[in-house]
């Protein structure tokens, strides 16, 4: 007790369910490194299959981001600047996908976009095109469940941003497009940054909505994720090198993250 | 009148009702405590708030009615410089001065010369490549005037311009704007709390209490006449502008009037009115300032009285309602007047 006090300040009953909440979280990624097969690492990761898992991951979830960037960014403006009306209940929409369990995303994306949904009937019947069990749809699933983050972390960024710099834009000529182009972007890149790298992140992880609207089909729908759960029952040492990769990208991100959110401390100058 | 507006703006418990009119090349000061609706009446001005009712006119031309005209900010060729600069932080000094005239189509080469040429006329020259987050408060503020005025605007709206400076600075970059105010040739509306703004810099002063004018005049009418205790405290400081000798500032009218700080150039004394002693006899003994004065005007406010005395240094003295009775002081008597010389502040014109 003593020592808790002087060495560190922190009170027993705080520090022991602390130490065991670090315990729980780091624990699983220790086991993971130990049960790693390092000497057939080389193996396991040039089989066939994991190439494309990989790639496929990669591709769609920064198609995903790019996605959420073109959608997300406008309306993460829309939540924080314009004064239309219900905009409660549109930030309460855009959460939903937060909330809601991907598998049930996913589900939801197959009655809108699925051959008979209501508007993958009209793509179709009209062009031909279908979306279920395509690249495209392990695109839009992961965008559906990841901008959110986007969204979030890009009207944050815009709340915190001074709205008088645009008010000074304005006097100074620009209208509210050249204002947005000029001014809150370069103020918020920072923001926009930081929910990209989210938005990946979580779209880099996606399973739930993915294997219900885009199935699993090594080499067009088949991402790490998916490609790690299937490993997982038929060839376990498989699965730990696949998890790897994935430890290994998610630090990378982490990083990445973090300098991000270091620099976002400076760049907003008063 | 190249700007005149009526405005009517609620905001919250405060109803904002003011009418102001400026003519060409004429600084007009809008002077209120905080939270008095200045600031809502400078950006009703800008379009950047739209008014309950009312109108603007500029140049003959409704930029804003009732019946639902509306120009909007980015079409009103104003400049405006606001009380805390913002100055885009990732743009460069230059970019920051050359922004109005991009956005109004100016080609990317012509607009940095007449930025740069701005920056100069505004003494920052050299210091273009920076980042505002490297200039002092001061040299920002310069800038922001530079990024207003580059645009040749027809209006500038000053919006507290120099409070946030340090006082060492306010009284430099006062004077500077001063310069540029005499030769702009616009309408000027200078939004400010501090009368020596409105005294130093404007042409003609709306003073604006609770929402309402309750007083317009030139300064030095609403100095020597203040029609509500507001106003009295307020305001009531003399500017007399002289040069500085030393110890000692020869004024303009012809006075001299001794000081605690040596200076040189052209300076302002300022005097508050309760600074200001009346004697019916010359006094014996130690103030330096002794000058005679002719009474020549008396408003009682409160428990006080402001005398208007003219003479080589005109000057406004509160005297209580008692002294002032004792004194059997009527329009035209002559008195002396003294001030200490630690009581006279002298600032840099």
């Amino acid at each position: 007790m003593t020592r808790a006090r002087e060495g560190t300040g922190i009170p027993a009953p705080l520090l022991i369910p602390a130490a065991l909440g670090i315990a729980f979280l780091v624990l699983p990624v220790v086991g993971l490194l130990v049960r790693t097969p390092w000497s057939d690492l080389g193996t396991q990761l040039t089989a066939p299959g994991v190439g494309d898992a990989l790639r496929l991951s990669l591709v769609s979830a920064t198609l995903a981001t790019l996605l959420s960037l073109l959608m997300g960014v406008p309306l993460a403006w829309v939540l924080a600047r314009s004064r239309v009306r219900g905009r409660a209940v549109l930030r309460a929409l855009v959460t939903v996908p937060l909330v809601l369990p991907p598998v049930v995303g996913g589900v939801a994306l197959f009655l809108v976009l699925g051959r008979q949904g209501i508007l993958g009937r009209w793509l179709f019947e009209q062009f031909d095109v279908t979306i279920p069990f395509t690249t495209t749809a392990v695109v839009l699933a992961e965008t559906f469940v990841a901008m959110p983050f986007l969204v979030i972390s890009v009207e944050g960024a815009l709340r915190a941003a001074d709205a008088r710099f645009e008010d000074a834009a304005a006097t100074l000529g620009a209208d509210r497009w050249t204002t947005f182009r000029r001014v809150t972007l370069p103020l918020v890149a920072p923001g926009i940054a930081a929910g990209a790298v989210l938005c990946w992140a979580r779209a880099l992880g996606e399973f739930g909505a993915t294997i219900t609207f885009a199935g699993n089909f090594p080499g067009t729908t088949q991402t790490m994720p998916l490609a790690v759960y299937l490993a997982l029952q038929q060839d376990p040492e498989a699965a730990i090198a696949l998890s790897l990769v994935l430890l290994v990208v998610s630090l990378a991100t982490l990083l990445l993250l973090r300098d991000r959110w270091l620099g976002r401390t400076t760049a907003p100058a008063a | 009148m190249s700007l005149s507006a009526r405005v009517v703006v609620q905001r919250g418990s405060l109803t904002l009702d003011v009418g102001i009119e400026v003519a060409d090349g004429e600084v007009l000061a809008v002077l209120g405590p905080n939270g008095a609706g200045k600031s809502t009446l400078l950006r009703v001005l800008a379009g950047l708030l739209l008014p309950d009712r009312g109108s603007v006119v500029r140049e003959g031309a409704m930029v804003w009615d009732d019946d639902g005209t509306h120009v909007p900010a980015h079409r009103r060729a104003l400049g405006m410089v606001f009380q805390d600069h913002l100055l885009f932080p990732h743009l460069s000094v230059t970019e920051n001065v050359a922004f109005g005239l991009r956005t109004r189509g100016v080609r990317k080469p012509d607009a940095r010369a007449a930025a740069e040429a701005w920056l100069t006329r505004v003494g920052l020259d050299g210091l273009g490549g920076r980042r505002p987050g490297q200039l002092s408060g001061g040299q920002a503020q310069r800038a922001a005037l530079a990024r207003a005025l580059v645009g040749d605007p027809r209006v500038l709206l000053l919006d507290e311009p120099l409070s946030a400076l340090d006082a060492r600075t306010r009284l430099t970059v006062r004077a500077e704007l001063r310069r540029h105010l005499a030769e702009f040739a616009g309408s000027t509306v200078l939004v400010t709390h501090d009368p020596v703004d409105a005294m130093a810099l404007a042409d003609r002063v709306v003073v604006v209490e609770d929402g309402g004018v309750v007083q317009a005049g030139t300064p030095a009418e609403v100095n020597r006449h203040p029609r509500t205790d507001y106003v009295a405290r307020l305001v009531g400081l003399s500017l007399l502008p002289g040069t500085g000798a030393g110890l000692a500032v020869r004024l303009e009218s012809g006075g001299t009037v001794a000081v605690a700080e040596e200076t040189s150039g052209p300076v302002f004394a300022a005097v508050r009115p309760e600074s200001v002693a009346l004697y019916l006899a010359r006094p014996e003994g130690s103030p330096r300032n002794v000058w005679p004065v002719t009474l020549v005007g008396a408003t009682p406010h409160g428990a006080t009285v402001r005398c208007e005395l003219a003479g080589e240094v005109p000057l406004v003295a509160d005297v209580t309602a008692t002294a002032f009775a004792e004194l059997g002081l009527v329009p035209g008597a002559s008195v002396w007047a003294t001030v200490k010389a630690s009581e006279v502040a002298v600032y840099t014109r």
